[in-house]
């Protein structure tokens, strides 16, 4: 038997990876969890654009654009993101969310 | 229309991506301890910008993907002159011990997201916003942990670029279901496809989730009092009038060319909001004893005003928010800058308590900084009284009443705040006040022009005018 695979099947997908990498940022303590649960959500969006762009509108390229920018922004971010944090780490030798409250009131 | 052509109608962003390559050529070529000519420089070529572009112009390039328009121009043009004023003010930090051999990397960074800004003001597609609101957001994580050495700055870094790419997420997602919808991404085809369907209004909702954290609004307001404080004194005014203003412009504008047709949706939303914002932001403004904090506080506060002028969803409205950004620009960057300058020359001190006195020792300063907190809190003769006022207007034209009220109330609330710094400079003893000093020239004419600024724009009626021309345009 053969399955068909419809944009519904990439959704529930993308959808999931979205709502995982907002749970994943709220509860994670180490700041590289932090990380990797923004680059979840970053892709759950590439995705979504890839198969709006496949299945919606075949005769554009939009959405493919969109997601190749995606994930080039993704790359200079997480790059950023991976120097602060091994900043963080020589200043206080620590990663956790909750050795890192010097700032708070 | 061919590439050239295209260019020179991107006037503002081409002069700016000049400055910013000869910045980064002075950079290379001047030996060091070179941080006073990159200062001069940076300042030189910030007013050459401000020369070239003071003429409003509209402009469109790029088949429709990039378009300027004159209102557009005249909020590139004050954050280029508030850009100038944060080079004029940062002079004395980075000329300590520990940031001097990397004082290039501040201006080059700053005049990038400077670029980004300018991009995302006028972007006439969600791809071009996109980009321009990472250029924006990006660099302004690596000013904000600037000082290497002192945790605090790495904290407060790490705390701004996970956020700010938690809300780039966000807001991607609701592009992505947008262009589900729409198929397009332009600004231009957008309102005719978009009929308010469940899916669009919640596209809308985390397009506006994800904006709202750039522009500090409650409840996605977490990172600011942190990043604030943390971060070096100079980038926290920059991230709080320049990155604040373009941000609030350019949510303001997609809100009312894109999602003009869904304005029943959004202004509900947009009133619960604004209303949050600025009581949450007055309430624990009075708590605080870190001044730097405190400004955060305050900042998140002045945001629900600002965005007040977008909820008019009015050309009227988009000029009274303009003309509320350039007020917050002067009156925020004098407190800031005075705040940089004391914490220069006391090793450090930014607590509310090593302010007591200072009236004694530095009047001048507490005058300014006096001035400063009056406008900011809204008393007439100066600026910030005619900014919050014809904010208040738009919206009550608008129908919008109850939000005007509360927010009326709340100015009442953040006078008592303000006023405390003030009683600690000219009321309150103390043994041990800042001693007497004189900061560097050019700190000194930053401040008197922003001063000047909060005093003069109040009395000078035409101001308003011309812009709310340049929005009916």
């Amino acid at each position: 038997m053969e399955i068909e695979i419809h944009v519904i099947h990439y959704l529930v997908i993308s959808t999931v990876m979205m709502f995982c990498g907002i749970y994943g940022f709220f509860t994670r303590k180490n700041l590289l969890a932090l990380l990797i649960s923004v680059e979840l959500m970053l892709n759950a969006v590439n995705v979504n654009f890839a198969v709006f762009n496949r299945y919606l509108f075949p005769d554009r390229l939009e959405g493919h654009f969109f997601s190749l920018f995606g994930i080039a922004v993704a790359a200079a971010e997480t790059a950023v993101a991976i120097a602060i944090i091994i900043n963080v780490y020589r200043n206080v030798k620590q990663v956790l969310t909750d050795d890192i409250t010097d700032l708070k009131g | 229309m061919d590439i050239t052509t295209s260019l020179l109608s991107m006037q503002a962003e081409a002069s700016l991506a000049v400055i910013l390559v000869v910045m980064l050529l002075a950079d290379l070529i001047i030996r060091e301890p070179g941080h006073r000519k990159l200062q001069i420089l940076g300042c030189i070529l910030m007013a050459v910008q401000l020369a070239l572009n003071v003429v409003p112009a509209e402009g469109e390039a790029f088949g429709g993907m990039y378009r300027s328009t004159e209102l557009a121009s005249v909020v590139k043009t004050v954050l280029a002159a508030g850009t100038l004023l944060v080079f004029m003010q940062a002079g004395e930090w980075l000329g300590r011990e520990d940031t001097r051999g990397k004082a290039g990397e501040f201006y080059l960074l700053t005049l990038s997201t400077l670029l980004g800004m300018f991009l995302m003001v006028s972007a006439g597609s969600f791809m071009l916003f996109y980009i321009g609101l990472e250029l924006a957001s990006i660099p302004m994580a690596c000013l904000v942990a600037f000082d290497k050495y002192r945790h605090h700055s790495a904290e407060a870094g790490a705390k701004f670029i996970l956020s700010s790419m938690f809300s780039s997420a966000l807001m991607l997602y609701g592009l992505s279901l947008l262009y589900g919808t729409c198929g397009t991404m332009y600004f231009a085809d957008m309102p005719a496809l978009l009929a308010g369907t469940p899916l669009q209004v919640m596209a809308m909702v985390f397009f506006f989730a994800g904006l709202g954290f750039k522009v500090s609004l409650v409840p996605f307001h977490m990172w600011t009092p942190d990043v604030y404080q943390g971060a070096p004194t100079a980038v926290a005014g920059y991230l709080s009038v320049i990155s604040k203003g373009a941000a609030a412009f350019a949510m303001a504008a997609v809100l009312l060319k894109v999602f003009g047709g869904m304005v029943h949706d959004w202004s509900l939303l947009l009133s619960v909001v604004t209303v949050l914002t600025i009581t949450v932001g007055n309430v624990f403004a009075v708590l605080q004893t870190d001044l730097k904090r405190f400004m955060a506080y305050s900042s998140i506060s002045q945001a629900g005003y600002i965005v007040l002028g977008a909820l008019a969803g009015s050309g009227q409205g988009m000029a009274s928010l303009v003309y509320y950004v350039i007020i917050y620009v002067a009156a925020n960057l004098a407190v800031f800058g005075i705040i940089g300058t004391v914490e220069q020359h006391t090793g450090g001190k930014t607590g509310r308590s090593a302010y007591a006195g200072l009236y004694q020792t530095n009047p001048r300063l507490a005058f300014g900084m006096t001035l400063a907190l009056f406008s900011l809190a809204g008393i007439p003769p100066f600026a910030g009284f005619f900014s919050k006022f014809f904010v208040f207007a738009a919206a009550f034209h608008a129908g919008h009443w109850l939000v005007v009220f509360l927010a009326l109330v709340n100015t009442i609330i953040s006078l008592y705040y303000y006023l405390l710094v003030v009683k600690a400079m000219y009321i309150t003893p103390s043994d041990s006040p800042v001693p007497p000093f004189r900061a560097d020239g050019l700190t000194r004419a930053g401040l008197l022009v922003c001063v000047a600024g909060v005093v003069v724009t109040g009395l000078v009626s035409g101001l308003y005018g011309l812009l709310s021309g340049a929005a009916l345009h």
